[in-house]
């Protein structure tokens, strides 16, 4: 996992709430056996028309935005489990997801794959949709050291929630399975001392 | 003052981790072809093996064709993908019920006929919906593939313990009523963010009174308001279902596992993060008019205008997609396909009660009527008790076990434009398929609106006894 410690960019803005991971990424491109090349096929439905031909007023499609940040509605990631879904946003090259609440598993996704999900206040929310619809070059600072994320454009500091574990972990690229591997010991003994009705036939 | 989510949350904690995380034991893992493969290549890369082989049951689901199972999948990438789950399966020793064994079937279906699902377990699968098998008092929820590869790796998976909510719903559920309308109902009051952060437990006297079947409709629909499982507590519904299926406990341990289960229902004092009460009989038969499954009302209602719940931008939206208005009504509004299936609505009992509602009648004209059995078991058991040929009869296309139209994965999809009533869970845009337009509602009301070929309020014709 790429490691992530501060990001300073402008950003691309979807302000739709509720946005569910069969729009992210539908369940016809997810047929493939790796982890590669899902990018081509983030909000496939929303980005192109049934020719397959870009859709101008689809914000991936418009030149006016660009960025590793994306900026989107409240309940960003709801739905479908797919990991597909944080795979396709990081494919794509986006970094980090600011929203005003996230989905579970989905942020659960993101944190695992480097893309950091970025909680902030609805009204915090508002005015970075604002300040980029005033400004498109407008740039954003992720810093994931301090958990903060700063509008540059009008100076707003905010401070997000994280776990400090996954904190570690993305600071130093770790996966958690690097972690369970190393808990083994412990599994074992958990095993060893439960009564256990999970398997019994 | 536990509540029956603390009691089988602790009684899995291995180890709690410095920051709030927990390394939380699960005792079962469901894989399918989607969201495997990955996580098998991710053990190869590392040189590590399963650890608890045992614990892990495969089928493929998601991406097989319901018609001529017996021949090979004609897509190449389905295909690929659906042989890929063979291959690793063999590789890794998996027990898996491939396309063509008596127990495949879609994986939340096959759990519990088999007895895999049973109460105080913890259950994941890389599937959203596995908090179905939360009926039965287990914690069972969906993962992503990196979780899916840790559970394969170490039998665990790293996580913070959810908040706790109840929502009771008391009262009997008036004729017509089932338990997809129970929950659709919440989801449309909470909203499809309403749960987040929060592990739910269904109880009062609607809830006990409803069959296995039931149950799992509702806690199958947790994630559709956000929530990361739902759960139900144990009683003599739930031991009388398990008792005798393949894989459930027999004899002694058949005794000691009840004398368990009965322990964990929810104390009486216990104290939950958050409550919501509903009455039974305040819920109408449901249908959804938009593109989230929060967006429901009760089928004789106006689409409603914009609320908190659902803001102008979001509903003006889903109605240009859904190619409908604001107050307008949907009772009477033709409609083209319907899909009674899903992991939602594909067991047995959803096949009884559609197909009571059809019986001696016809499809209307121009209406596409498919019934997909959820898994061999249960098409096994409806041909058993002839609800083939009366499908059949009545004009409908009775298929093999799968997702089928759920998801428009494989090949049964519903055309752009096209309205259809569909017992699955997700009304997403394009969720059937690109275009298509998904109006969610219970086996009952999609058998009427395919005999009728419009939608109608199931309380107006013959609701079967």
């Amino acid at each position: 996992m790429t490691p992530f410690k501060k990001l300073t960019s402008t950003a691309v803005p979807l302000p739709i709430e509720d946005v569910d991971t069969d729009q992210i990424i539908p369940a016809r491109f997810l047929k493939a056996t790796t982890r590669e090349g899902f990018g081509e096929n983030l909000f496939r439905d929303w980005r192109y028309d049934k020719l397959n031909h870009p859709k101008e007023d689809f914000v991936l499609n418009n030149p006016t935005y660009s960025g590793e940040i994306l900026v989107a509605g409240a309940n960003f990631g709801c739905g479908s489990s797919r990991e597909h879904a944080a795979w396709a946003i990081a494919d794509h090259g986006f970094r980090a997801v600011v929203s005003s609440y996230f989905a579970d598993i989905f942020r659960g996704n993101a944190l695992n794959n480097g893309l950091l999900p970025v909680t902030v206040s609805p009204e915090v929310l508002d005015e970075v949709f604002r300040t980029i619809e005033t400004d498109h070059t407008a740039r954003f600072t992720v810093n994931l050291e301090q958990q903060t994320f700063t509008n540059e454009q009008t100076g707003t500091v905010t401070g997000f929630a994280i776990d400090e574990y996954k904190k570690t972990c993305l600071i130093n690229g770790y996966d958690d399975i690097d972690f369970l591997l190393s808990q083994k010991d412990k599994i074992a003994a958990f095993e060893g001392a439960r009564v256990d009705h999970s398997l019994s036939n | 003052m536990p509540t029956l989510f603390d009691k089988v949350w602790d009684a899995h904690v291995v180890t709690q981790v410095p920051g709030g995380n927990q390394v939380l034991y699960i005792d079962r893992h469901l894989i399918h072809e989607v969201t495997s493969p990955q996580a098998f290549n991710g053990l190869r890369e590392r040189g590590i093996p399963l650890a608890r082989p045992a614990r892990i049951v495969a089928t493929a689901d998601h991406n097989v064709p319901t018609k001529d199972q017996h021949k090979p999948i004609a897509e190449p990438l389905s295909r690929k993908q659906v042989e890929m789950l063979t291959t690793n399966c063999a590789e890794f020793g998996v027990e898996l019920y491939g396309l063509g064994h008596p127990y495949q079937g879609i994986v939340h279906v096959i759990g519990p006929e088999l007895g895999i699902t049973r109460p105080g377990i913890t259950m994941v699968c890389g599937d959203s919906h596995t908090s179905t098998h939360g009926a039965f008092g287990a914690i069972a929820f969906g993962i992503g593939t990196s979780q899916v590869e840790q559970v394969m790796a170490t039998q665990c998976v790293l996580m913070s313990k959810p908040k706790k909510m109840r929502i009771s719903v008391n009262g009997e559920l008036q004729p017509g009523v089932t338990a997809k309308d129970l929950i659709l109902y919440v989801i449309a009051q909470l909203g499809t963010g309403g749960g987040t952060g929060h592990f739910v437990e269904y109880a009062g006297s609607a809830v006990q009174s409803l069959s296995m079947e039931g149950r799992m409709t509702v806690c199958n629909m947790s994630i559709e308001m956000g929530a990361r499982g739902g759960l139900i507590a144990p009683d003599q519904t739930t031991f009388d279902y398990l008792e005798g299926r393949k894989f459930s406990p027999q004899g002694a341990a058949w005794e000691a596992a009840v004398d368990y289960w009965r322990t964990l229902p929810t104390d009486a004092d216990a104290v939950f993060d958050t409550e919501y009460h509903f009455r039974a009989e305040d819920i109408p038969p449901m249908i959804t008019y938009g593109t989230n499954p929060g967006m429901g009302m009760g089928v004789t209602d106006d689409i409603p205008a914009p609320s908190e719940l659902h803001g102008a931008a979001s509903m003006q939206k889903a109605m240009t997609y859904m190619g409908l208005e604001m107050g307008q009504r949907m009772e009477g509004m033709p409609v083209d396909y319907v899909f009674i299936g899903s992991c939602t609505n594909s067991r047995i009992e959803d096949l009884r009660l559609a197909g009571a509602q059809v019986r001696g009648k016809r499809v209307a004209p121009g209406v596409t009527g498919i019934v997909v059995p959820g898994s061999q078991q249960v098409a096994k058991q409806a041909i058993a008790e002839g609800l083939d040929k009366l499908f059949e009869a009545a004009g409908f296309e009775f298929r093999g076990a799968g997702c089928s139209a759920c998801l428009g994965m494989n090949e049964d999809k519903v055309p752009s434009g096209r309205y259809c009533v569909s017992t699955s869970n997700r009304n997403f845009e394009g969720r059937q398929g690109p275009g298509a337009r998904t109006i969610l509602a219970s086996p009952l009301t999609a058998a009427a609106a395919a005999i009728e070929g419009r939608i109608v309020d199931v309380r107006k014709v013959a609701v079967p006894a």
